[in-house]
């Protein structure tokens, strides 16, 4: 008996599979980073080339949910429009009955619990995404979580999801360092996001949310970041070589 | 296999709000399955029919920030027409070791409802690993009653406490009003609690003299108004929560007022 036709069906060995093959759909999506600095936190995302005919000002990956709160979300960008108008909706919900703005781990568990929902109930499927969001509390302190389609979520101090993500991870848990300013913390997002997208500055969105709120870097500055690490990858390759013919000890 | 058979009877997570919000998991009352419930119950709800049930609503209850927190000072007296039905009654009601709530009105009306808002109180505090503010907690409140309004409720209660923005007061009654002030006072003799009140009130005012300015203008109250009487509660709300402070007898107070030289007012 197949155990991966229903979404209420446990296999035998506990796995649901219909909830990992969402989780497959997430790593088909184009590559998400967040980062979080010492007083900013920064999301990234590949942009797919534009097609010819194609207004690319209408495909905007990343996804304010209040003044204070932003998400991308990798994999099934209709299942992320859902989620996000869902999120909104409940950031005002919020503003309403408490007469006070969502802290960004109740969001994120709204979300996460509405994903969740989703993979418990016949007739529905999961929600093909996982989301990074990003945010300041009343505390003042950047947050930055991940939710996913089993409707897991968690505090992360960098993180990547959709195409790639493993290598991306890897290279962040390699380079990252508490308390980063924020050129270090967009540097470093743009660096791990150049791992994957070959084509480079244009094909990447950089949105930086610090305690005054967000701001969408223009494609200017993302590539005078660009040229900066290209500049000091090349000064490394240049060491490298040097210190290659002459043996070390 | 015979389970295959059955119908799904759990709805579909849109339809079942309570799943999805559970910011409004109220209690929900059985009302009169009737298209306008409001209008069918007018007849025993409406002031002066006959049927209208005889709710005790005399009362004085006061509550003022100040610069060390709340004060908040109540009698004690029930009354069902001219008939006194209680000297005792707690009219102050402990929601949790930092929010307070006064009793107005309907005596079962703000005890349920604010034991019920106290149980919100809790679950917001597990959800969310943090105490509820003031102005959430009575914002719940204002919604719970708003679902009931024209049916009947009779309710007029403040809600204090001290959160993160400070010491916070909220009037909160049966039609749906919230407000927020830094003094108020309900129930029929409150008229003469404001005069005391407004007389004598200062944002410094000192812990003794905030105390003494609650009890002073509940007892006022209590000797003009006939429908206010037996003992003056009187609590603290400070920054890790509320205190009980007194529990003065109003004839008492007269004998022991009466015998000092009046305090300096205005």
């Amino acid at each position: 008996m197949s155990y991966d036709r229903a979404l209420t069906v446990f296999s035998p060995d506990g796995h649901l599979f219909q909830v990992e093959y969402a989780l497959e759909a997430v790593r088909k999506g184009t590559c998400a980073v967040g980062v979080r600095g010492k007083d900013v936190c920064v999301l990234g995302v590949e942009k797919k080339s534009v097609l010819k005919l194609q207004d690319p000002r209408t495909i905007r990956k990343i996804a304010m949910l209040d003044d204070h709160v932003c998400m991308a979300a990798a994999g099934l960008t209709a299942d992320a429009r859902v989620l996000i108008d869902k999120a909104r909706v409940e950031c005002q919900s919020h503003r309403l009955n408490v007469e006070d703005a969502v802290s960004i781990e109740y969001i994120t568990r709204h979300i996460a619990t509405i994903q969740q929902k989703y993979t418990q109930r016949g007739g529905v499927r999961p929600f093909g995404i996982s989301t990074l969001i990003i945010g300041f509390d009343s505390d003042k302190v950047p947050k930055l979580y991940q939710t996913d389609p089993s409707g897991i979520y968690a505090a992360w101090k960098a993180n990547a999801v959709g195409r790639s993500s493993k290598t991306v991870r890897e290279f962040l848990e390699q380079n990252y360092k508490d308390d980063m300013s924020r050129d270090d913390s967009i540097k470093l997002t743009i660096k791990s996001l150049l791992e994957v997208v070959q084509t480079g500055a244009k094909n990447i969105e950089i949105a930086v949310m610090d305690i005054n709120g967000i701001k969408f870097l223009e494609s200017s500055e993302v590539e005078a970041v660009t040229a900066i690490i290209e500049a000091e990858n090349a000064a490394e390759a240049e060491k490298k070589a040097k210190k290659g013919p002459s043996a070390s000890s | 296999m015979e389970f295959l058979n059955l119908k799904s009877t759990v709805p579909l997570p849109e339809e079942d709000s309570t799943l999805l919000s559970p910011q409004i998991d109220c209690p929900k009352f059985v009302i009169p399955n009737v298209s306008n419930p409001v209008e069918f119950l007018a007849k025993y709800t409406a002031p002066g029919s006959k049927y209208a049930l005889d709710i005790h609503h005399g009362t004085t209850t006061l509550a003022f920030k100040f610069k060390h927190g709340v004060i908040v000072a109540v009698d004690s007296r029930a009354t069902g027409g001219n008939y006194i039905a209680s000297q005792s009654v707690k009219k102050i009601i402990e929601i949790n070791p930092y929010l307070l709530g006064t009793m107005a009105g309907g005596a079962a009306d703000c005890s349920y409802w604010e034991r019920e808002l106290g149980r919100r109180c809790r679950l917001y505090e597990l959800r969310n690993k943090e105490r509820i503010s003031v102005a959430a907690a009575s914002k719940l409140l204002a919604n719970m009653v708003y679902a009931y309004k024209g049916m009947g409720l009779s309710m007029g209660t403040m809600v204090t406490g001290w959160d993160k923005k400070g010491p916070g007061l909220f009037y909160v009654d049966s039609d749906g009003t919230r407000l927020t002030n830094h003094l108020f006072s309900v129930g029929s003799g409150a008229t003469y609690a404001y005069g005391i009140l407004d007389a004598g009130y200062r944002h410094d005012l000192s812990v003794e003299e905030a105390i003494d300015l609650g009890r002073r203008a509940i007892y006022h109250a209590t000797h003009r108004d006939a429908y206010s009487g037996g003992v003056v509660n009187l609590y603290h709300v400070k920054e890790n929560g509320w205190e009980v402070i007194s529990q003065d007898d109003v004839t008492e107070l007269y004998y022991k007022y009466t015998a000092e030289p009046r305090p300096p007012l205005v």
